[in-house]
């Protein structure tokens, strides 16, 4: 008899990340769609890639629990979680100890302060602007003309130090076409925005003792890690596959709920 | 599939009916002496010298209660943006944005609740005390230029460990320098009896909401943080009157009942919780939902209690309306705050505290200096900031507020 799966679905308001786990937390497969317009359209999609991936059959899911920004859209999820317990969770399943968790989404981002055992001990949000998140470099991005995929190599060759302060992504736009005028190489504002972002999360809360980076922002562009851990004077750790790390965390409580 | 829970139970208290004549009472009786001229109309700051104005014959009504329904009704989003266009900024407070706004309109939500009232009733003189904030006195003398209406009022401290004499004799003697500025408005002689007499109902009015939230302690608690921000309507505008008195004798015996029964506000209340900060006024329906699906119940806050002014005392006026109007929790210290905060916190028997950062009131946004930390620490339960507003929606975002409300709860959940 085949195993039952139990299935994560996170939809963030960039990309809609499906995690399936066996019954003993085993990833067995995952699928990733961009979320767009329609978050019930990607969930499935992204379940049904899942499931391929898995080499199962749909049939065999036992629960299904949503997360994420567009959670309770997932019509077809049994229950749902927040995003911040279930990055917690995720990340937990990598790190078994206390730490601090980062996650830098699309549109938001997350501190979140776990225990030796995982139980949350603390989180904290982002204020409501986008300063620091994945929105943010995307419109940093956009303004200088650069393909986002194509940032993270950018900002590697930087040798110059160019620093952007303003909090809003709005000013902040302003400001570069200010940088531009200067003579501003886009590799070093490309830096610059990824320092920024790297400033916005240091400043919501301490990042003391073990420090862990999630979400679709660090996946994608590790130079992040590295800004971050320069930053606060120590190593800035990253599960496998940061991205899917909320997904997981939903899989894993899926087992529970499930159980219960 | 998802989220195929029960729909949550409203339990509304019976004493909401009556709440709700006394508010309609008050603004007739408003209207009908503005449009005849039978009656001097005072206006006055929520937390201002009520009982002096009472006491020497005005009707007194309270800008930042029409604030509120502004808020409520969600009026303020078109009306704020016109008082900003005038050069008052998105960043002052919003009742006093959503109120000037709505006034430039020619519109108020009074109109919409009760029939025949088309406006807000003019007043004779202003009168405010600054023991809130500078903004109230800036609203008021909005109008006072707008009006040619005579502004006068009262200079607060701000930031007191607690009153000292010194203090309540430059209260006192500001306030006694109002009378007779009010004697020349009203044409009537300050009578010390009459204000001994409306000094005593304040305070029995005082002593009778606070037994009212005090109610909140029983477990599980028989009314809510949002019950309590309709409920105390008559404290706000009717403090000093009998009529304000005798609701709030209706009101208890309800829900000592409630207490006696078992009768939860919130069904199955699995968590209690501590709002700091000013309610967002549009949004309250929705918390109130999100919480009774939650089975949390907010079940005290810093801003229902602050109608509460333990220190008047009939036998002596004016210097215990100075003590209770300086003793205000916000004109206090963040370390006497605190300290009242955990002392609320016990008393309740709170699993966690929620701090609302209003971004347009400072003076109620307790969470700027540190202070969800330090209790979280002392008190040894976790805290959640949620960032928004009491009138402007335009700076609540209710997606992420919510998701914050629910891993709140998830967190004390896993406790």
């Amino acid at each position: 008899m085949a195993d039952k799966l139990y299935v994560g679905v996170d939809v963030g308001s960039s990309a809609t990340k499906v995690v399936i786990v066996n019954g003993k937390g085993t990833v067995l497969g995952k699928a990733l769609e961009q979320s767009g317009m329609d978050f019930v359209a990607a969930s499935k999609t992204a379940l049904e890639r899942a499931v391929n991936d898995a080499g199962a059959s749909i049939d065999d899911v036992a629960h299904i629990t949503s997360s994420g920004y567009g959670r309770k859209n997932v019509e077809f999820a049994n229950d749902t979680k927040t995003e911040i317990a279930c990055h917690a969770r995720g990340a937990y399943q990598h790190f078994r100890e206390a730490m601090t968790i980062v996650d830098i989404g699309g549109q938001d981002n997350k501190i979140i302060k776990i225990g030796a055992d995982g139980n949350r001990l603390d989180f904290k949000m982002n204020r409501k602007c986008a300063a620091g998140t994945g929105a943010f470099l995307e419109e940093i991005a956009r303004r200088m003309n650069v393909d986002m995929s194509e940032m993270d190599a950018l900002a590697r060759k930087s040798e110059e130090i160019v620093t952007i302060s303003s909090f809003c992504t709005v000013f902040a736009a302003t400001e570069i076409l200010s940088l531009i005028r200067q003579g501003a190489q886009t590799r070093d504002i490309a830096k610059g925005a990824f320092r920024s972002v790297v400033k916005r999360v240091i400043e919501m809360d301490s990042l003391a003792g073990k420090a862990v980076a999630t979400g679709g922002v660090v996946s994608h562009n590790p130079i992040v890690l590295e800004l971050m851990a320069e930053s606060i004077g120590h190593e800035v750790l990253t599960p496998p596959e940061p991205q899917f790390s909320g997904a997981l965390g939903a899989a894993l409580y899926a087992v529970d709920e499930a159980r219960q | 599939m998802a989220d195929e829970k029960k729909k949550p139970i409203f339990r509304k208290i019976n004493a909401t009916g009556p709440c709700k004549k006394i508010m309609a009472d008050h603004f007739y009786e408003l209207d009908e002496a503005a449009k005849s001229g039978s009656r001097k109309i005072a206006w006055c700051t929520s937390v201002g010298p009520a009982e002096l104005l009472r006491a020497m014959g005005f009707l007194v009504y309270f800008p930042e209660n029409h604030g509120a329904i502004l808020g409520a009704t969600r009026v303020a989003l078109d009306t704020i943006p016109i008082a900003n266009a005038a050069g008052y900024s998105p960043e002052i407070c919003s009742y006093l944005t959503s109120d000037v706004g709505a006034y430039m309109k020619g519109e108020t939500p009074l109109s919409l609740a009760y029939e025949g009232i088309t406006e807000v009733p003019k007043p004779d003189v202003l009168v405010y005390n600054t023991n809130q904030c500078r903004d109230v006195k800036d609203w008021f003398m909005w109008y006072s230029r707008e009006l040619d209406v005579p502004c006068i009022g009262i200079e607060s401290f701000c930031n007191i460990e607690i009153s000292r004499e010194p203090h309540i004799a430059a209260v006192s003697r500001q306030l006694q320098d109002l009378v007779p500025a009010l004697e020349k408005i009203s044409g009537e002689k300050f009578d010390l009896d009459r204000f001994k007499e409306v000094v005593g109902l304040s305070r029995r009015c005082s002593d009778l909401w606070e037994e009212t939230l005090q109610m909140g302690a029983a477990v599980p608690s028989p009314l809510t943080f949002f019950d309590s921000t309709i409920l105390m309507g008559p404290a706000v505008v009717a403090r000093g009157t009998q009529e304000a008195n005798d609701f709030y004798e209706l009101l208890i015996p309800e829900l000592k009942q409630r207490v006696k029964d078992g009768v939860a506000a919130v069904d199955g209340e699995k968590h209690r919780i501590y709002w700091d900060g000013m309610p967002i006024w549009g949004k309250l329906r929705d918390l109130s939902t999100t919480f009774l699906s939650l089975q949390t119940c907010v079940v005290a806050s810093t801003y229902c209690n602050s109608w509460v002014f333990s220190d008047l005392d009939p036998a002596n006026p004016f210097d215990s309306m100075a003590k209770a109007y300086t003793d205000l929790f916000i004109v206090r210290s963040d370390s006497a705050k605190e300290e009242y905060i955990l002392e609320m916190a016990k008393i309740f028997k709170i699993d966690g505290f929620l701090f609302h950062d209003a971004k347009t009131c400072p003076s109620n946004s307790n969470n700027r200096y540190g202070m969800p930390e330090r209790l979280a620490a002392k008190f040894g339960v976790p805290s959640v900031t949620i960032a928004g507003d009491l009138n402007d929606l335009r700076l609540y975002s209710e997606e992420q507020s919510i998701t914050q409300i629910e891993a709140f709860v998830e967190q004390l959940g896993e406790k």
